[in-house]
């Protein structure tokens, strides 16, 4: 009988993150929260429990501090077997780009934090021999635009960390899976009127982040297929075009 | 965010600000600061209860499961939990709810609000007969728990009070212990209304979950002619080998994808499916095994049926008068409807107990649903059995109702004052107040 695999969930209390955490758990994996609001992680690791009948761990963690990633790093026995970053600030665009103090809280958060944190952890991974890494970036990263560059440029970051740590961690048993989940419906999202088709659901997400964890093949994916050709194409346009372009 | 918002029926329609708190600390938070408003739901009532007058609050995101005592059958749930989840999570482990609307996708804060009955509310009573205990956000910011001993006024008065108490924050339900998944369900096809009154009558005394279906097609003489249906939880025992013991429950795998042109669903479509209808049972009669979902929810497996009724929306009318003058207010109603010759797609019947709440819909007596396509002809219509539902000391179901007058209502809900004094001392009054308590006057 082998033990249950282990799961750690950084930003445990973000709509994404608690589909995830409830997929991982129905499948009988030891789930452990990370967040900076334990009564909210509680909340659902109390609702995990009944659904699934497993109750998660629940540990406290601001991806700012990064003073502290090694105690927390350390605090681990062993490094769990996959861990998922799901832990992200949308920000405010308009009071983003007035006010440096805030606009850097939006990178650190998106970048800076998960960034660090992640490669912490890979270390102790790599040395393992084996583990799967999930960071939940963006389409947003993809081009910079008017309405979210300084998310999208953390996100961009946090991206091309991804890619670079799956890029050397390749050869050591360790697996990197960048995520891109297009719109999803949650609650940084509930102030926006998103379009239906290209909108997922978290639970969409989840399954596509518990998939590609079981297939263990390093790399990035959109959840929904339609935003491949949507994002090629915005990638593609020459700069003269998309500068007239309201996105 | 502004938004349109209907109920089920999609008349009427009205704007409003829609928030949705995703804590019961960002519910208190952001209550404070709103004009008159009502909690919502699944918005699967059919008329405008869950529509605020100002402003809607969504539940939705007030969904987490809270902790469940296997020994006892209590459930905890935040009010934006559905049934739907409940059944998915518990009846793999044996456990149903109690009492069930005719969808799975409500919310236990809209089942609590409108004290729903299922098909089993002749014997044991509806959904609020099984709430142990709610948390309940006032609209001065406490959140109290309400028992039947503790603030039960305020138990009594938020059990069928449509939202017009405060926000229902989480529940504790008694779930009821079964042991598979699937209903023995029998058929009885009857000739006219008193043979359909009489196989009603004795499918209540015998079975569990019972129910009648009318034809309600114009013309069609003599009225009330139907199918009794009757069902049985099944025993472990009973199943035949090979039968999932709790199967999945499906989800729709058709749907209405546009609004259907308004002449659809005539008089001779709703004829040519009331004759089929009846033919199959009377030709099933003996029982059939058959699995939940497809038992207690049929509708569900077609998408956004509501679709079918056009853009211009559809109403039910369900009306319970007291069993003694049941029959006849039945047989009125049927023969005003046929000799109106607007076909309603579904007429329901069946037995109600008495309801838990003050303001719960539930009489003992005969509850008689019928569904009708919007037009200036069903308006008048839908008038003239109000007022043989009123003169028989009935009312009208608001969790249906969109188009009822004040003084229907007011004739057939004598708990209202109690339940009014009772707003103004827990400063609900001015505050709490959907599009329907300002349509019907509630203070
Ligand atoms: C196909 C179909 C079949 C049905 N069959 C039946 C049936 O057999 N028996 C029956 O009784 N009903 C039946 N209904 C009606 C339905 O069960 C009720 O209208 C129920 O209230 C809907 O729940 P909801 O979550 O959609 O609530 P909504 O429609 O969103 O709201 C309904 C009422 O509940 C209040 N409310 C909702 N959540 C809260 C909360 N958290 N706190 C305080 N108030 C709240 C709202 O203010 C509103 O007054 C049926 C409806 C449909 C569409
Ligand atoms: N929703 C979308 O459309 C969408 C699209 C693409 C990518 N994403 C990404 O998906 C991830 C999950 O987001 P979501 O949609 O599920 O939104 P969410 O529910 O708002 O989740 C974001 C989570 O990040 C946490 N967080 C923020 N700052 C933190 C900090 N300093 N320390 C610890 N935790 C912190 C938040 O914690 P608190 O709960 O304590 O605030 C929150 O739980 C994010 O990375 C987001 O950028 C979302």
């Amino acid at each position: 009988m082998t033990t249950a695999s282990s799961v750690l969930i950084i930003g445990g209390a973000s709509d994404i993150g608690r589909a995830t955490a409830l997929i991982y758990a129905g499948h009988g994996w030891k789930v452990t929260l990370a967040g900076r609001n334990l009564a909210e992680c509680g909340r659902i690791a109390d609702d995990i429990a009944v659904r699934s009948g497993q109750r998660p761990d629940v540990v406290e963690l601001d991806v700012l501090r990064t003073d502290r990633f090694t105690a927390f790093v350390e605090a681990f026995p062993e490094a769990p077997d996959t861990i998922v970053c799901a832990a992200g600030l949308l920000g405010d665009q308009a009071r983003d780009q007035c006010d440096p103090n805030r606009a850097a809280v939006t990178l650190r958060s998106n970048f800076e934090g998960p960034a660090l944190l992640l490669g912490a952890f890979a270390s102790a991974m790599a040395a393992r021999g084996h583990g799967v890494i999930v960071g939940i970036s963006s389409v947003a990263g993809e081009r910079g635009r008017a309405s979210n560059y300084v998310y999208g440029a953390a996100k961009a970051g946090f991206s091309a960390f991804l890619s670079g740590l799956r890029h050397s961690l390749v050869r050591q048993g360790v697996c990197v899976i960048t995520v891109k989940p297009g719109f999803v419906r949650t609650k940084m999202t509930a102030q926006m009127t998103l379009p239906r088709g290209l909108t997922a659901e978290p639970a969409e997400v989840a399954r596509a982040i518990f998939k590609a964890d079981q297939a263990k093949r390093p790399g990035s994916l959109y959840v929904r297929p339609v935003w491949r050709p949507i994002m090629t194409i915005i990638r593609m346009l020459p700069e003269p075009v998309f500068l007239r372009m309201r996105l | 965010m502004r938004a349109d918002l209907a109920g089920w029926g999609r008349y009427p329609r009205h704007s409003g600000d829609v928030v949705t708190p995703h804590s019961a600390a960002a519910l208190r938070a952001v209550q404070a600061g709103l004009d008159p408003y009502v909690a919502r739901g699944a918005g699967r009532a059919y008329g405008d209860a869950g529509v605020g007058l100002e402003a809607t609050v969504s539940m939705r995101a007030l969904d987490r499961m809270r902790a469940f005592d296997s020994v006892n059958g209590l459930l905890t749930v935040e009010a934006g939990v559905t049934l739907e989840e409940i059944i998915n999570v518990l009846l793999p482990r044996g456990w149903f709810a109690p009492a069930v609307p005719g969808t799975r996708f409500v919310t236990v804060g809209g089942m609590v609000a409108a004290d729903v009955h299922g098909k089993n509310h002749h014997r044991t009573g509806g959904f609020g007969a099984h709430v142990a205990s709610l948390a309940l956000l006032t609209p001065q910011g406490e959140l109290l728990t309400c028992s039947r001993s503790e603030n039960s006024a305020l138990f009594h008065a938020t059990i069928g009070g449509m939202g017009l108490t405060g926000a229902i924050v989480e529940a504790t339900l008694r779930m009821i212990p079964v042991e598979t998944g699937w209903i023995r369900q029998r058929t009885v096809a009857t000739k006219n209304l008193d043979s359909t009154l009489a196989a009603l009558a004795k499918a209540e005394a015998e079975a569990t979950y019972s129910v009648a279906w009318i034809d309600v097609t114009p013309g069609r003489r003599p009225v009330g002619r139907g199918v009794v249906f009757t069902g049985e939880h099944v025993l472990a025992a009973e199943l035949p080998q090979g039968r999932q013991v709790f199967p999945r429950g499906r989800r729709s795998r058709v749907s209405i994808p546009v609004d259907l042109p308004e002449g659809i669903l005539n008089r001779w479509s709703v004829g040519a499916f009331n004759r089929l209808y009846h033919g199959r049972a009377a030709l099933l009669g003996n029982a059939d095994l058959v699995p939940w979902d497809a038992y207690f929810f049929p509708l569900d497996a077609i998408g956004d049926w509501n679709r079918m009724y056009g853009r211009g929306g559809f109403l039910q009318h369900q009306c319970v008068v007291p069993a003694a003058a049941g029959r006849e207010v039945v047989a009125e109603i049927l023969d005003r409807v046929a000799a109106a010759g607007c076909a309603p797609f579904l007429a329901v019947l069946k037995s109600l107990g008495a309801g838990v709440g003050d303001m719960s819909f539930p009489m003992p007596g005969l509850t008689l649903a019928l569904d009708l396509r919007v037009t200036a002809q069903t308006l008048r219509l839908l008038d003239e059995l109000d007022r043989v539902v009123v003169a028989a000391g009935g009312r009208l179901y608001l969790a249906k109702d969109a188009r009822q007058s004040p003084d229907t209502f007011r004739a057939g809900y004598l708990g209202l004052t109690r339940f009014e004094t009772l707003r103004r001392e827990i400063g609900a009054a001015g505050r709490l107040a959907s599009q329907m308590s300002s349509r019907l006057a509630i203070q």
